[in-house]
């Protein structure tokens, strides 16, 4: 069995890989549901069900040239600190963290396709990409499903198309997604009626971890709810327009808060840069969000000479899973706050304070 | 009037939204609206909350429908009334009819136009080209206009000879 550790790619190497707007766009994705046609939904099989598609699925995802190089492994083989680690890389959802026996997850070594597998359908193949590439990631995933459904016999129906565990995901059974990170319009106050606008357009507006879960450090992820009655291209290109304009807003906000608000943002970054650079226990919360700030500073040449990915790697290595990772014994919520401190205070050692006029 | 929600306070948030044709329309207690966060009416895609919701997890109201079981896998109405989800992919035969409704609600189309596994794609598109010529073949006969139904009709001849069984469902 290989080490997950050992596999994946390091935070540091993670935060370099860059892509099209990537100072907005923080990734893009294009997930594909499939099933099986002759088997139960994974939350209907049996255990043994589960167990026989995952021992026919594993071999036949691992043996597509994409996946040439992978790490292919049984979810009940993973342990719960691994599975977090994943989900903390937005390779897996939560969903499928909590998943053991007869589930399972091959990605290949890029870190550019992660498929699961039994986790709410029986395939969710996944291509990932940095920053705004949308149409590459369909592009990829679209060659993936090509080269799979001559080796698996998905369920497809001539009116209803692929046919998915939920009718919410029924007929492209696609999700197209992209991370944003949107300070200004956050700071600008502007955030809801974008919000409010991009649900209007049938867009699904979420947090950092999908579903259900807050924007922390202003990270959204906006993505499309509707599966059926339009074609993969045509919500491609729908997600595409309404990125460009939640792009440019977001540029338009920022440019006019330095314009009319500036004490405002340097107050804001001042004071991030200060508590990150001088803490000595911090929350995964608090530590996102104040990362958030130092990264608009960044965006904002107020720290010359520091690196977007300085942050982009914090954002990684300060979650939870990944600083207890760094430690050999279990660690309490009140140590990991001790050392996420120490961590963030040594990374900043040699970032200046912000430069302002 | 009972809220759809908690089923046991009085309704006193009455919502409708009109999608194109399609009319939804939820009736909810006051601290349930609160809980969903429908202050403001815009803000929110009805068709999430109608998911989470008794009213359209009924697949098929009739008496007798909730007896129906799937022949391949066993699943009924209940089983998908408690997870929103489907047993396997025969149900959406099985359930068809309840599933309709729903399914109108929930996405822009009811039928699908995109990607098709590719031993499929052919007899699909022979179905549709099939679809259309008889459409043009029917209005050419209301028309009188034999010399083009004849030709239409030879065409429909020639693609029926090419895919013989039309387009499995």
């Amino acid at each position: 069995m290989k080490d997950l550790h050992q596999f994946l790619i390091s935070p540091l190497q993670a935060a370099q890989q860059h892509g099209p707007n990537d100072r907005i766009v923080m990734s893009s994705r294009v997930r594909l549901a499939r099933n099986l046609r002759d088997a139960s939904f994974p939350g209907w099989a049996k255990k043994p069900e589960r167990v026989k598609i995952l021992d026919l699925i594993i071999p036949a995802v691992s043996a597509l040239p994409e996946m040439a190089d992978s790490f292919a492994e049984a979810m009940d083989n993973l342990t719960a600190l691994d599975k977090q680690i994943l989900v903390e890389r937005h390779l897996i959802s939560r969903e499928h963290a909590a998943k053991n026996v007869g589930s399972g997850i091959v990605l290949n070594r890029a870190e550019s396709f992660c498929v699961m597998i039994n986790e709410e359908d029986h395939l969710r193949m996944q291509a990932l990409r940095p920053g705004f590439q949308i149409r590459e990631a369909w592009n990829a995933i679209d060659r993936l499903d090509s080269a799979l459904e001559k080796k698996l016999d998905f369920a497809f129906d001539n009116e209803l198309g692929y046919l998915t565990a939920c009718p919410t995901n029924l007929g492209t059974g696609i999700r197209v997604s992209a991370m944003l990170h949107l300070p200004g319009l956050v700071l600008a106050e502007q955030i809801n009626p974008i919000i409010q606008s991009v649900n209007k357009l049938g867009l699904a507006v979420r947090g950092l971890y999908g579903e259900g879960t807050e924007a922390l450090g202003n990270v959204f992820q906006v993505s499309n709810q509707m599966t059926l009655g339009e074609s993969e291209i045509v919500i491609v290109e729908r997600l595409e327009k309404v990125l460009s304009q939640i792009i440019e807003h977001e540029e338009n906000a920022r440019q006019s808060l330095l314009e009319k608000k500036p004490k405002t943002v340097f107050n804001h970054i001042g004071r991030a840069y200060g508590i990150l650079a001088n803490a000595h226990s911090i929350s995964s919360k608090e530590t996102m969000n104040l990362l958030s700030l130092l990264r608009l500073g960044i965006d904002l040449d107020l720290f010359p000479g520091t690196a977007r990915a300085l942050v982009d790697e914090l954002f990684l290595t300060t979650q939870p899973a990944h600083l207890q990772k760094q430690i050999a014994d279990k660690l309490s919520a009140e140590e990991r706050d001790l050392l996420r401190a120490d961590m963030v205070r040594a990374r900043l050692k040699d970032v200046s304070r912000p430069v302002t006029k | 009037m009972q809220c759809c929600v908690c089923k046991e306070k009085p309704a006193t948030v009455h919502l409708t939204q009109i999608v194109g044709e399609k009319m939804q329309k939820l009736d909810l207690c006051e601290d349930c609206a609160k809980a969903k966060g429908i202050n403001d009416p815009t803000s929110f895609a009805m068709a999430d909350l109608m998911l989470g919701l008794g009213a359209s997890q009924e697949l098929d109201p009739t008496v007798g429908a909730a007896q129906i079981k799937c022949p391949r896998c066993g699943f009924s109405q209940a089983d998908f009334k408690k997870s929103g989800r489907l047993g396997c992919p025969e149900c959406y035969q099985t359930f068809a009819e309840g599933l309709s409704g729903l399914l109108k609600t929930m996405h822009k189309g009811t039928r699908h136009t995109g990607k098709a596994p590719e031993a499929l794609r052919k007899s699909r598109e022979t179905g549709d080209r099939l679809k259309l010529l008889q459409k043009k073949l029917n209005k050419a006969v209301e028309a009188e206009d034999y010399e083009l139904a004849a030709q239409l009709r030879d065409e429909i001849k020639v693609l029926n000879g090419v895919a013989p069984a039309k387009a499995a469902k």
